[in-house]
């Protein structure tokens, strides 16, 4: 019987025992530290010790709460609460906007607007010169200050399961291994501290929602729908003494199974597998989920939607401590009405999205989470008899921000008649190498793969120019 | 007018009649299947599984190992249901089968479990894993549960393994017509005119039915075996001339052309094999000529590979891990020569096989022993081993459990579907295990959550006039039979003495419904380590 990994959520250990996995790896220099939790943000919790929230501390008794965050003075504090200690520092928490269906990249973040390819869609100025975005990213177009846009991602799956396992995970499906998604790795390379809600959590889950792969089912993502519900399966719906009865009678259950095989019975870890999921059954931590903790300001402006309110309890999600927040909006694969079905899309991924950047800035947290926004492929510049769009992995964009990457840049450029491929090609794996090593894990890491096999956890190279250099 | 009112009113109360009819029908004890107890006692099978005994008792004489001793009777029949059906016997089977005497027990029960097109679905759905994957594949040109409902065809009529492959690989036609060539669409590759990928194929075809991972050559030289790059693509050239057009898979004329990695020349490769060069045909297609190779009774790795999968179904660990590689380091159990051997002579017959392995000293013994045992004992097969339940077994398990009576494709159409919906929706939250499902995890908290406060669960063992936490109390006439039939129903056993007496005093307490006494009984049962586990 092979070693269990159940990997504690909430072990003070690195959690970095997974079974063979973790051989010996060059370590990255920037070492990454444990994350610390923050505070809930919500009111009458009193001051947090935590020096650059006591800025926020000021405003909440100033009564300011929910207001200064659309304010130039919020901004301004919020930028000077980026302690420069923060900068030096690899980011700690990975938000993955995942946009499932494959958007156009025509209707979003690479329009060429007066072209045959365009088919009509329009295109806004921005904050950054000379750069456009499509019509309905307004909101998003005054944050480009802080995205980097890669126009020229290259992927070499067409097909959206195929395409998606590629994006989460940075390689192409193998029927021999299971690669983990990019939030797994981060989860089990990155320290652990006083968490005691899964590291991993996927809002909305779409079709394919982010695994843990070789790493174990442990890092699969934690799946719970829109937050104006209850996280699901963490309410027992009992009085609290039956609820404590019913766990003596398991414990009688599991002592006469225990006879004969005590030690094998442990190594399975099942009793405290059930005593952690109890814990996060009572966790205050469960409050990240609750957007409606959130001011009523604040919520209008990640929009009144499923995916808005996914955005809203992703921030607060990191802000305890979470490492990897994936949410979902579905959608995309428009291969018939591509223009209005885009066009619909955006008015909830714009709000949603900016304010999402928007708030983490004013909080000091963008510097330490790096949020991606992409869906699995682009589509086709041509457009379909139906009006519609179809598979495109050979040149569609994507959109990085925080985490000490640089925004207000482009990288690649596409062909605005469509038939060339793009100029300075990202592949995959150099997008993964690129947000590993923004959250200061070693892309190079060779791990063992609990067969045997030695794989890297991202095959490429950081995007030049895009993170900075970190001193 | 009244009359059609009456009509109208007839014809509800028929449906209602049909339908409750259906849901609840006047169940009697089944008649007992057939079955032919003296098949267990012929000279031959008693041989082999005698040669498979002895080989395990000559590792465990060489480690100085104890083995465990012979595991309850109501054990094995946990065990056969969960590895063959992917369930938990019901209550009403278990009384069947006390019904019987102690020696027809099992062989009734193994008997009884492949005639069920439980175990065909299951085992077809277990197989299809590891020849198509769990991927949707292309858009209409794949129909994956057509491909999974022919494979479970071929187990129900008990087709011979040989046979079965050689269709898989070889056939032409249309993906719905000839569901076996599904294998082929699978891997179709949209932006190269719908071929299916000899690449792909080469891989499949040698893990699944050989248990080789000649697929590691495909990009480099293997480093262990000696696999080399030039044979994979000798080998995947066996599928460089199939097709996809209207009239579906067929074979052509045409070369496999390989880009050479520097030199970015395309060269054409001809097929051919890496070992065994005598077994394959000159004359026929070359998917044929390969078809023929493979399930070739002298090919060493064709019977190997597929009694370690049906080993690891039914023991919950491969003899050989992992089992889609019989070359890895680990050393193979003699049993698996035997094993094999007796397979491919034979005539590949899979229940067979399931009645040689079900009969072995290994598959009988307990998984609890005296004295402390661990990892060793497990690896060499002195101790059944504990394996964690897949998502299906355990939705198969929780269904079960919930119902006194059998769940099978008898039950209702109405009672299927609602089935088959909660199926889907557990493994999901679950997390279903994908392709590798014997690499022995640990369980997770989500899963966890989803056992202790799930709506199905709650659902499931809830006062209702369906459920068995119900039932068990209706038909029990004391305490002490409600709590045996409860621990009968949802694990396979009697209570401990202790078990006995602590709940006997529980369902006795005076501050809870009857029924929400039993519903917590079943709680804890179905949380337990015991239910998630097969040991």
């Amino acid at each position: 019987m092979e070693p269990l990994s159940v990997c504690p959520i909430s072990s003070p250990l690195p959690c970095t025992r997974g079974r063979g996995v973790g051989g010996e790896g060059e370590r990255n220099p920037l070492k990454p530290r444990p994350l610390t939790p923050l505070p809930l943000s919500t009111g009458g919790e009193g001051l947090s010790a935590h020096s650059s929230l006591n800025r926020r501390g000021f405003l909440r008794l100033a009564g300011l709460t929910g207001a200064t965050w659309l304010t130039p003075i919020g901004h301004m504090l919020a930028r000077a609460a980026e302690a420069p200690a923060e900068r030096g520092r690899p980011a700690q928490s990975i938000i993955m906007l995942w946009l499932q269906g494959g958007p156009s990249q025509l209707e979003t973040f690479d329009p060429h607007p007066g072209t045959a390819i365009a088919g009509g869609t329009t295109a806004i100025r921005t904050a950054m010169k000379g750069v456009q975005l499509a019509t309905g990213l307004e909101r998003t177009a005054a944050e480009l200050g802080s995205i980097a846009l890669v126009r020229s991602m290259v992927s070499k799956e067409g097909d959206h399961e195929r395409g998606t396992y590629t994006m989460k995970t940075g390689f192409r499906p193998d029927p021999t291994i299971i690669h983990p998604s990019i939030g797994a790795v981060c989860c089990h390379e990155l320290p652990v501290a006083g968490t005691d809600i899964p590291r991993h959590v996927s809002i909305l889950p779409g079709q394919w929602p982010a695994r843990g792969g070789f790493l174990g089912e442990s890092h699969d993502a934690f799946k719970t729908g829109d937050p104006a519900g209850e996280v699901p399966d963490t309410v027992s719906h009992l009085a609290r003494e039956r609820e404590e009865k019913r766990l003596k009678h398991l414990d009688v259950v599991e002592s006469a199974f225990a006879r004969g095989r005590r030690g094998r019975v442990e190594a399975t870890r099942h009793a405290e597998t059930v005593a952690r999921a109890r814990k996060m059954m009572s966790s205050e931590q469960l409050k990240a989920f609750d957007v409606s903790r959130e001011p009523l300001a604040l919520r209008r402006a990640y929009g009144d939607t499923p995916f808005g309110r996914g955005c809203l309890a992703a921030r607060r999600l990191i802000e305890v401590g979470v490492r990897c927040v994936e949410v979902t909006l579905d959608g995309w694969d428009t291969h018939a009405n591509n223009h209005a079905l885009h066009r619909q899309r955006l008015t909830i991924l714009d709000p949603a999205y900016s304010t999402l950047l928007r708030d983490l800035r004013e909080r000091g947290l963008l510097e330490r989470t790096v949020v991606l926004c992409t869906g699995e492929f682009g589509r086709t510049p041509s457009i379909n008899p139906l009006g519609g769009r179809d598979h495109w992995p050979n040149g569609f964009s994507l959109a990085l921000a925080g985490g000490g990457i640089r925004g207000g840049q482009v990288i690649g450029e596409t062909d605005p008649e469509g038939k060339k491929t793009p100029t300075k090609p990202v592949s995959v794996g150099d997008l993964h190498a690129t947000i590993l090593t923004a959250v200061g894990i070693d892309p190079k890491k060779v791990n063992q793969t609990p067969i045997g096999r030695t794989v890297r956890f991202a095959e490429g190279t950081p995007i030049a120019g895009l993170l900075e250099k970190k001193s | 007018m009244w009359r059609r009112n009456l009509l109208f009113f007839g014809l509800l109360g028929g449906g209602i009649f049909a339908l409750g009819a259906g849901l609840m029908p006047p169940r009697q004890p089944k008649p007992i299947t057939r079955f032919d107890a003296s098949a267990y006692q012929s000279p031959e099978l008693r041989a082999v599984v005698e040669r498979v005994d002895i080989s395990f008792r000559h590792q465990w004489n060489a480690q100085g190992l104890h083995p465990a001793a012979p595991a309850p009777d109501l054990s094995a029949a946990r065990r056969l249901a969960l590895g063959l059906m992917g369930t938990i016997p019901s209550l009403e089977e278990i009384r069947q089968f006390e019904y019987l005497p102690a020696e027809q027990r099992l062989p009734w029960w193994i008997d009884h479990i492949v005639q069920d097109r439980r175990f065909a679905d299951n085992f077809a759905e277990r197989f299809a894993r590891a020849f198509v994957g769990t991927e949707d594949g292309p858009f209409i040109l794949y129909r994956r549960r057509r491909f999974v409902d022919w494979l479970g065809n071929q187990f129900a009529a008990n087709r011979p393994y040989d046979q079965m492959v050689r269709e898989l690989i070889a056939s032409e036609g249309l993906w719905t017509d000839k569901p076996a060539t599904n294998f082929l669409s699978v891997t179709i590759q949209p932006d190269n005119k719908n071929k299916p990928d000899p690449v792909r194929l080469a891989g499949r075809v040698t893990r699944a039915f050989l248990g080789l991972r000649l697929d590691c050559a495909q990009c480099h030289n293997h480093p262990y075996a000696e696999w080399k790059q030039a044979d994979f693509q000798a080998f995947s050239a066996f599928f460089g001339q199939t097709h996809l057009g209207f009239t579906g898979v067929y074979d052509g004329p045409g070369e496999y052309n390989v880009k050479d990695r520097k030199t970015q020349e395309a060269h054409a490769v001809e097929p051919g094999v890496p070992f065994a060069a005598e077994l394959l045909p000159d004359t026929g297609s070359r998917r044929w000529r390969l078809a023929c190779w493979v399930t070739d009774a002298k090919n060493p790795y064709f019977a190997r590979a597929v009694v370690n999968r049906v080993w690891a179904l039914m023991l919950g660990r491969p003899l050989v891990e992992p089992v889609d590689n019989l070359e890895s380091d680990a050393a193979a159990p003699p049993a698996l020569d035997l094993l094999a051997d007796d397979f491919a002579t034979h005539n590949f017959d899979v229940r067979r096989l399931i009645r040689v392995i079900a009969s072995t000293q290994v598959f009988r013994l307990d998984s609890a022993s005296e004295h402390e045992v661990g990892e060793t004992e497990e690896k060499a097969w002195a101790v059944f081993p504990l394996s964690r339940l897949r998502p299906d077994q355990m939705i198969g398990g929780v269904l079960q459990a919930s119902s006194v009576s059998t769940l099978d494709a008898e039950s209702h159409i109405l009672a299927r579907l609602a089935r088959y919906g909660q199926r889907n929706d557990f493994v999901k939250r679950y997390g279903d295990t994908g392709e590798d499902e014997f690499d022995g995890h640990g369980g997770t908290i989500p899963q966890r959550l989803l056992m202790m406060n799930g709506s199905l669960i709650r659902e499931k063992i809830k006062e209702g006039p369906f459920t068995a936490s119900t039932q068990v109390g209706w038909m029990s006439s004391d305490d002490a039979h409600a709590v045996e039939a409860a621990y009968l129903t949802v694990l396979t056993r009697r209570p401990t003495p202790a078990e006995a007496e602590y709940f006997e005093r529980f369902l006795a307490e005076p501050d809870l419904k009857p029924n929400q006494r039993l519903e917590d009984l079943f709680w804890s049962l179905i949380n337990s380590t015991e239910f998630s586990w097969n040991h």
